[in-house]
This record gives structure tokens, sequence and C-alpha cells, in this order.
């Protein structure tokens, strides 16, 4: 069974973003740009079925500017065996990021596709159902634990009141969350060998897919500040400020 | 404008969540619900009574027992049919289903929704909500999910909607249901309590976790939250995370014990009315948010703020 594994380039989840004066977007020139943490997981995860023995091949894929090859090599060193960049400076949204993939699919025929559930920097938390939509597949959101078995994918889900276990028929697609595992570090070695791995770079004109998109932003702004209150020196202080809150009184 | 608005449930009960997303709507057009569930009688009778509400589709099939996104959104798409917007709750089935059902219209989905500007123009957070997005969709349909924090919750009496029997539209036999470990608590629920303890890393343990954090919320009658930290440590389950990928959550009262603020918290809970935070780094980011700061060694404060309140 092969794997796809989309990945995407965004802003490093330590930096804090920062709005433009004019109103536009969040700078991001001169930031440090990283693989999207829930990504990152979704690599991780094909790479153990495959050492497990459940998949055959891991294949990355991003949809971006040229610098997004950086992000596929990092898949590459953590252990995908190649990688399609479909190469593009236009924003892509969610709704046409999943009809490229659903191409990708048709082309490369994978058993399993495994995304971040969402990205750190638009926060929409879409691509994957889009993508089980397009393709009619069954989706295992928010995973927190993963099992193959023949051809059902028995996946673990992080819900609101806990945890929920639903059982799909491969192929089918899986959205990463923070529990399913632990990213590896890439070791410098593999680093190096991922330099030589394959790395295709596709147009989305190549696909016949439309990437206009169909938001349009009118405005980013910042959020409303909240402000530092008061710090209180004891929990005799803390307990007089509650009661005034009405709480604890 | 027609709006579809999903009612979250438990096959039993109308939750919360969809009372914000009633609100919502409501600045869109005339409010519909859908309530797809098995054995739902009760749920549809109550969300008849939800105030604003006009019609209210039932679709009763064990096929949504479970809320399947595989099985409800094509469900979804044939009302959609006679409707201009489907809005969700931003909850895990919401987030599940919707954009299911926008890829299935071919319509771009507007997520986690703060604000309805106009008809086609919505606010909405990015880079955990460290900016707000303003978006115009140019699609002749909308598909929304609501952050539940961000709109006043709709009255649940006062509407007379009328329940309308839909046809399910079946089981597409591509997932199933095979259980689920839901969280069993007496204390109120974290996206709807108005006063909230949680803790973080400063707790150490699973075991300080409960022995502290645990009888002050009781006291305070609070819901108890966590910081990704704290639940990736194992000290509580997942269901207690509150921050950018967990919960959103805006109580009258957030008190954060050992809980250092990064941005991926403070995303979900900045929002509420007064922050109290707890933590023994003067310098930690929590500080800079907080309406009262106490700096201190939890394990000494949090005993003694206990048992004085």
């Amino acid at each position: 069974m092969k794997i796809l594994v989309p990945v995407k380039r965004v802003i490093d989840f330590n930096v804090k973003p920062r709005v433009k004066a004019d109103g536009s977007g969040v700078d991001l020139a001169n930031v440090k740009m990283s693989m999207n943490p829930f990504d990152e997981i979704a690599v991780e995860e094909a790479i153990r079925l495959k050492e497990k023995g459940a998949a055959t091949e891991v294949v990355a894929v991003s949809i971006g500017p040229a610098k997004a090859q950086e992000t596929l090599r990092t898949a590459l060193a953590m252990g995908a065996d190649r990688a399609i960049l479909i190469q593009t400076d236009d924003e892509v949204e969610p709704l046409a990021v999943a009809k490229l993939l659903a191409k990708v699919a048709a082309e490369e025929t994978p058993g399993l596709i495994i995304l971040g559930k969402q990205a750190i920097d638009d926060d929409s938390n879409q691509t994957g159902q889009m993508l089980a939509a397009l393709l009619g597949w069954g989706q295992g959101t928010f995973a927190s634990k993963v099992e193959i078995d023949g051809d059902a994918v028995k996946v673990t889900r992080e819900v609101d009141g806990g945890l929920e276990t639903v059982s799909l028929k491969s192929p089918a697609i899986l959205t990463t969350d923070l529990r399913l595992n632990e990213p590896r570090y890439a070791s410098l070695p593999n680093i190096m060998k991922a330099k030589s791995k394959p790395l295709e770079t596709k147009a989305p004109a190549d696909y016949g897919v439309d990437i206009a998109p169909r938001l349009k932003t009118l405005s980013v702004s910042e959020p409303p500040k909240r402000s530092a209150g008061v710090k209180v020196a004891s929990v005799d202080e803390l307990v007089g400020k509650l009661k005034t809150l009405g709480v604890g009184a | 404008m027609k709006t579809l608005v999903w009612v979250e449930h438990d096959n039993k009960v109308v939750k919360d969540a969809t009372l914000a997303t009633v609100t919502a709507a409501a600045k869109l057009g005339e409010v519909h619900l859908l309530v797809a569930g098995k054995g739902v009688d009760g749920v549809a009778a109550e969300a008849a009574k939800i105030a604003g509400v006009g019609k209210v589709h039932v679709a009763d099939d064990a096929a949504y027992a479970n809320a399947l996104a595989e099985n409800v959104a094509p469900l979804v798409v044939e009302l959609m049919g006679s409707h201009d917007a489907f809005v969700a709750p931003a909850t895990s089935n919401g987030k599940n289903i919707a954009p299911r059902v926008a890829a299935l219209l071919d319509v771009m989905q507007i997520s986690d929704i703060l604000s309805v500007e106009s008809e086609d123009t919505f606010t909405r957070p990015i880079y955990a909500g460290n900016a707000i997005a303003k978006v115009q969709s140019s699609d002749a349909k909308k598909v929304i999910t609501v952050r539940g924090t961000a709109f006043e919750k709709a009255a649940k009496d006062g509407g007379s909607g009328t329940v309308e029997a839909v046809a399910s539209t079946g089981d597409k036999g591509l997932s199933s249901f095979v259980g689920a470990e839901i969280s069993k608590s007496e204390r109120p629920e974290l996206t709807s309590a108005k006063v909230i303890v949680s803790g973080g890393r400063g707790l150490q343990n699973g075991e300080n976790f409960h022995s502290l954090i645990e009888p002050l919320a009781d006291k305070l009658g609070a819901a108890v939250g966590a910081s990704r930290a704290a639940v990736d440590a194992g000290y509580v389950p997942n269901d207690y995370q509150v921050g950018q990928t967990g919960k959103i959550v805006a109580p009258e009262i957030y008190i954060a014990i050992g809980i250092s603020g990064a941005i991926q918290h403070l995303a979900g809970m900045k929002d509420s009315k007064t922050i109290v935070a707890i933590n023994k780094d003067e310098d930690a980011p929590i500080f800079q948010v907080a309406d009262i700061g106490l700096v201190g060694d939890l394990f000494k404060i949090v005993p003694e703020l206990t048992e004085k309140l």
C-alpha cells in the first residue's frame, strides 16, 4: 500500500505572527518557516506504517512556492521515499488544494492519504475532509491512534467529549491530531540522503485545476489587545479580588 | 437567505453549541434546523422551541446515529437544494462534516467565524487568533462554521418551529462507528462553563493535577481545563485541552494554574472576561494577558486558595 502525505510550508509555530501595518495580511518576510506541525505528525505516521510493513511507499506532496521544496526535503529526510511539488506563488485555498490532491491521488492510487488536521496559518481545518468528499472515501479526522487491519482502517478520534473509534474502508483519508505520535528529528545522514531522493515539480495547470480563490480577504487586523492587569501579593488578596467578582463569595 | 443549521446533540438533548450557531445564522436570514440522528423525536421537539427557529428538518436513521460525515454530508447536500447557507458550530462534529458538505457543493468554507458583517462577508481568526481576517465569499451558497464564544446564545424557549421529517439518504458504507470513550463528569462543560480552572505542566503529574486543580474547581462549581503540555504528558484526557487546536473557551473567569501561556494556549482562552494566573515564573507570558496575577509556588497557593474561598 502506498501512502500519500500532503505537507504545507507555514510560519514556524514558535514565531509570533505580526499583522502588516497596511492590513493586507501577516508579515512573513524574513520569518522562520517550517513544516506545519500537524503535517509532521502525518509524515511520521506514514513512515511508522511503512516501518511496520503496513505500507510500501510514502509519497510527500506540497502545493506552494519554490521554497516548499525545503519542506518536502524535510519529509524526505524523515523517511518519505519521494516527493511532488505543485509549484505556485498564488495563495491556494483548501478547496483548490483538495482538488489538486484528488488529481494526484487519481494518478498515485494510494491506500491512505494522511494529512494534518489543520494548518497553523489559516486554521481552516478543511482540506482532509474536502479531499475525502471529492474522492468519495471515508474520513478519520483528528486521529490519535491508527490501526490497519487488512482492508479496514481503525481510527481513534479526538472529539469534544473524549475519544471515538471508527472503522474505515481503505482507501481512506486520515487527519492527524497532536497525540497521534511524536515526530522524529531527521538525522544528518538522512538529511544528506534526502537530497538525492526524487522530487518532481509540477504546476497546477498540469492537473487542469482552477485554483482561483473563492474568498477575498478584505483586510487583516490585530485582535483586540488584552493588557496585563494587577499582580497581587498574597492568597488573601486574591481571594478578596475573586470575591468582588462574585467567585467563592 | 434561508439557512440550515446543524443541531449538535447526543440523540437525547440539544447541546448548547447549537444556540450560538442559531444566533449567527439568524444574522443571515431565516433559520431552519437539521436534526440528524437516531431516535431524535425529543431532540427535534426541544430544537423547535429555540427562539427564532422556522422549520426543523428531522432525519431519523441509524446511519446518522453517530454523525458519521460520510452519511450525513449527502443528506445536507440534498437539503441545500432549498437552502442558501449551511451553518454548523465549530465542534468536532461541525468541523468534521461541514468541509465534506462544502466540497460536495463546490463551495469554499468559511471556518470558525467571529462575526457576520453582511450576507457574504465574515470575520474569522487566523494564525492562532493573532490576526483577524475579514473575508468575502463569492460562492452562491455558503458553508460556515461558527465559533461559539463569539455569539450570544439564542434562547432555548419561545420558538415554535415546525418539525418535518426528511427521508434518509442511507448508509454509504464507507465508515462505521466502533465505540466511544466519553469522559464522564459532574462538572460543567468546558465550552459553556462560567468559571474554568485550568492546569498546566507546572502541576508536574496527574496526581497533583487531580489533588490540586479538581478540589478548587469543585469548590467554585467550575469546569476543568488543561494546557496542551498537561494533556500530552498524560495528566488528563484530550478533551480537557484548551487552545488553538483544542477547545475555545470564554468564561467569566479563567484561572490558569502552572500554565506558562504559549500563544497556542492563549488562542483558546484570551477572550475570557477575567483571567487569573498563578505561576512561579513572574516572566511567564500568561501574566501579559492576566487581569489578576499571583507569582508563587502553586503547591502552597492552590490548597490555601481552595480552603479560603
